[in-house]
């Protein structure tokens, strides 16, 4: 393959090899990404099946703790599951929440923002001033809000049930003014160059110039920012599951086991709430620098903050 | 709106009458809008052209001179629709072209073609050159074979002086001039009639400059080209003009054969211009009499746009603006102290 080879002999793999900051956050990365992609053959029991939860093994410590059993190397929680099962299940939920919720964002953000960027005008003015309401509200109070009226409306059951697709819907929506944004602010930049009034004057129509010669141009500080904007959304997921607002203790994510432990946390089982939130912290941190990265070596004139 | 029916019904390469102007411009004004406060009563506009009208024959090299900002480029992209006007009309090949829904104006999107200023910009970074080329042919006729495309880009390619191989290059690939001819390629890719060049070779080098031109005027008399020819280069003008108009500030102040204009230039202005042509000569030189800057499109003087930095003005130029009035010779000159025959100073 051509492509490849071109990507192989690329300046970009060459910084890449060169920065061991950006060489570990990517192994982090990754390896989480398999650890969450192959749970099921990696943990010892289904977390969600309640039939394979013992209470008599509830609250044992991590195996290297006085009492520790080999079965459970990192303990158990108050019901009896597997911490490692659990962990492994949770961040394969936190994950997948935080990718949809980021192709929910970047639909948005791409259509609204290549809209109002290429239109300009009234257009341009009533989203960006959207944008600006939005913005003005945190994420966290929007979602808060949504989720919390939704479980009023029609009940915990259903609300449990359709917690995955209400996360990512919710987390989606608030934060496309992000995207929208960037992606406007880099149109506007392409828009004046000749290549665009090249192919107004060949006669292609306005969503053909859009989608075909300005989305191109403006996908490195995209890239850019759908890796900080995974990260912000697997802690928006985490924390609205801390306030219970999440994913149900039967389905822990990263968020909902950090939740659950946090009671038992001043009756010594420091584990069930500590483990993953390390995970959570190592995981955030890893995407963070990773983006840090990109957006260095991408374009450093195009995505501030 | 009756005519988009009429614009629908033009196949896509008529036998048109050859004695009609390919392209007409007829008393085209642009203000642009700054927006301003809104609070305030009269918002700042840009006249960027006032009441320019002018034809350009089949088979002519109209070149448009003038100094920067003078309404030049403006001008080039109204006539391409990619600005519309704010008053006036745009003919072309005898229809009404401006203001035309974007279906209506499909069939003359194929036979108006553009060349920019800028070759860095006019090319999709993103593209490889035979997407570029092979988008406008693809566009405009699906019904073409891979190998009929790949065919015409080979044949336009070789015929603006470039190796056909470059197809799988991107545009950072390629200097300069090279990326001019590929635009060049780009513009002839559908056969056009008439095609508007936008300064294209004032980005270029010096050594450059006259290879790109010449590809130019190749083209233009083997394909039976019609340009419009964007400059503030005199040289250029002589050497690939047939017509010049000049421009001074948003209007057309002479318009007349290349020939003429050299020889006889009428206007105050174009004489201050042709004298400003650097010569090598034994003569000591003088320097060109043009007192003061161009002033601002946002508050023209009144009357003739040219009055207080010319040596010939009256009264009656503050006060009139000045007709593009017929010479003897078929020379549109618009000048109150040429209707008059006052032009003793200067000469």
């Amino acid at each position: 393959m051509n492509r490849l080879a071109v990507f192989f002999g690329s300046d970009f793999l060459y910084r890449f090899r060169r920065d061991p900051v950006a060489v570990g956050a990517f192994s982090v990365v990754a390896f989480f990404m398999l650890a969450a992609l192959f749970a099921p053959l990696l943990s010892s029991m289904n977390p969600h099946d309640p039939a394979q939860l013992d209470i008599m093994n509830s609250e044992i410590p991590p195996a290297w703790q006085d009492g520790g059993e080999e079965a459970f190397p990192l303990g158990t929680d108050a019901q009896g599951r597997d911490m490692l099962s659990a962990i492994l299940y949770g961040l394969r939920i936190s994950i997948t929440i935080g990718i949809f919720a980021v192709m929910v964002q970047m639909a948005l953000g791409i259509v609204i923002g290549l809209v109002s960027g290429y239109l300009g005008g009234k257009v341009d003015a009533f989203f960006m001033r959207l944008a600006d309401i939005q913005l003005a509200m945190s994420t966290l109070m929007l979602a808060i809000v949504a989720l919390a009226v939704f479980q009023a409306a029609f009940g915990a059951e259903l609300f449990a049930d359709m917690a995955i697709v209400m996360l990512v819907l919710v987390i989606g929506i608030a934060e496309w003014p992000q995207y929208a944004r960037t992606i406007r602010a880099s149109v506007l930049a392409e828009r004046k160059k000749e290549y665009v009034d090249a192919a107004r004057v060949i006669g292609l129509s306005a969503p053909v110039i859009m989608a075909r010669h300005i989305l191109p141009n403006t996908l490195s500080p995209l890239l850019v920012i759908s890796t900080v904007q995974v990260a912000n959304a697997i802690i928006s997921e985490a924390a609205l599951s801390f306030l219970g607002l999440g994913m149900p203790v039967t389905m822990p994510s990263l968020g909902s086991l950090i939740s659950a432990g946090f009671e038992y946390i001043f009756s010594g089982a420091w584990w069930i709430t500590t483990i993953p939130a390390i995970v959570l912290i190592v995981l955030i941190l890893s995407i963070n620098l990773l983006g840090d990265w990109l957006r260095d070596v991408l374009n450093p004139r195009l995505y501030k903050g | 709106m009756s005519g988009e029916a009429a614009a629908m019904a033009i196949p896509p390469h008529p036998a048109s009458d050859p004695a009609r102007p390919l392209v007409e411009v007829r008393g085209v004004v642009k203000h642009f809008d700054l927006g301003g406060h809104f609070l305030q009563r009269e918002r700042p506009t840009v006249k960027a052209i006032n009441d320019v009208s002018l034809t350009v024959r089949r088979g002519e090299a109209f070149c448009l001179v003038g100094e920067s900002g003078c309404g030049k480029s403006t001008l080039a992209r109204i006539v391409m629709g990619l600005l519309t006007p704010t008053a006036g009309e745009i003919h072309f090949d005898g229809t009404r072209i401006d203001g035309l829904r974007h279906k209506a104006r499909m069939p003359f999107h194929r036979r108006m073609q553009m060349i920019f200023q800028n070759p860095y910009a006019s090319l999709n970074p993103r593209r490889t050159v035979q997407q570029t080329l092979e988008e406008p042919l693809r566009f405009h006729s699906p019904a073409l074979s891979d190998a009929e495309v790949k065919a015409k880009v080979e044949q336009v390619m070789v015929s603006v002086g470039n190796d056909p191989s470059w197809g799988n290059r991107y545009p950072h690939e390629f200097s300069g001039g090279q990326r001019q001819r590929i635009s060049i390629a780009r513009a002839l890719m559908v056969d056009p009639d008439f095609v508007v060049a936008d300064e294209p070779i004032s980005a270029l080098d010096v050594s450059i400059q006259a290879q790109v031109l010449n590809v130019m005027m190749d083209t233009r008399e083997k394909l039976d080209l019609t340009y419009l020819f964007i400059t503030h280069d005199l040289s250029v003008v002589r050497h690939f003009g047939t017509r010049v108009g000049v421009m001074y500030l948003g209007t057309v102040c002479e318009l007349a054969d290349t020939a003429t204009l050299f020889e006889n230039p009428r206007h105050p202005y174009t004489r201050i211009l042709l004298s400003a042509i650097p010569r090598v000569s034994t003569e000591e030189m003088q320097p060109p009499g043009l007192p003061g800057e161009v002033p601002s499109a946002m508050n023209l003087p009144s009357g003739c746009v040219f009055h207080d930095r010319c040596p010939l003005a009256n009264a009656r130029c503050s006060a009139e603006v000045p007709k593009p009035l017929p010479q003897a010779d078929g020379t549109l000159v618009a000048c109150h102290a040429v209707e008059e025959g006052r032009e003793t100073p200067g000469g």
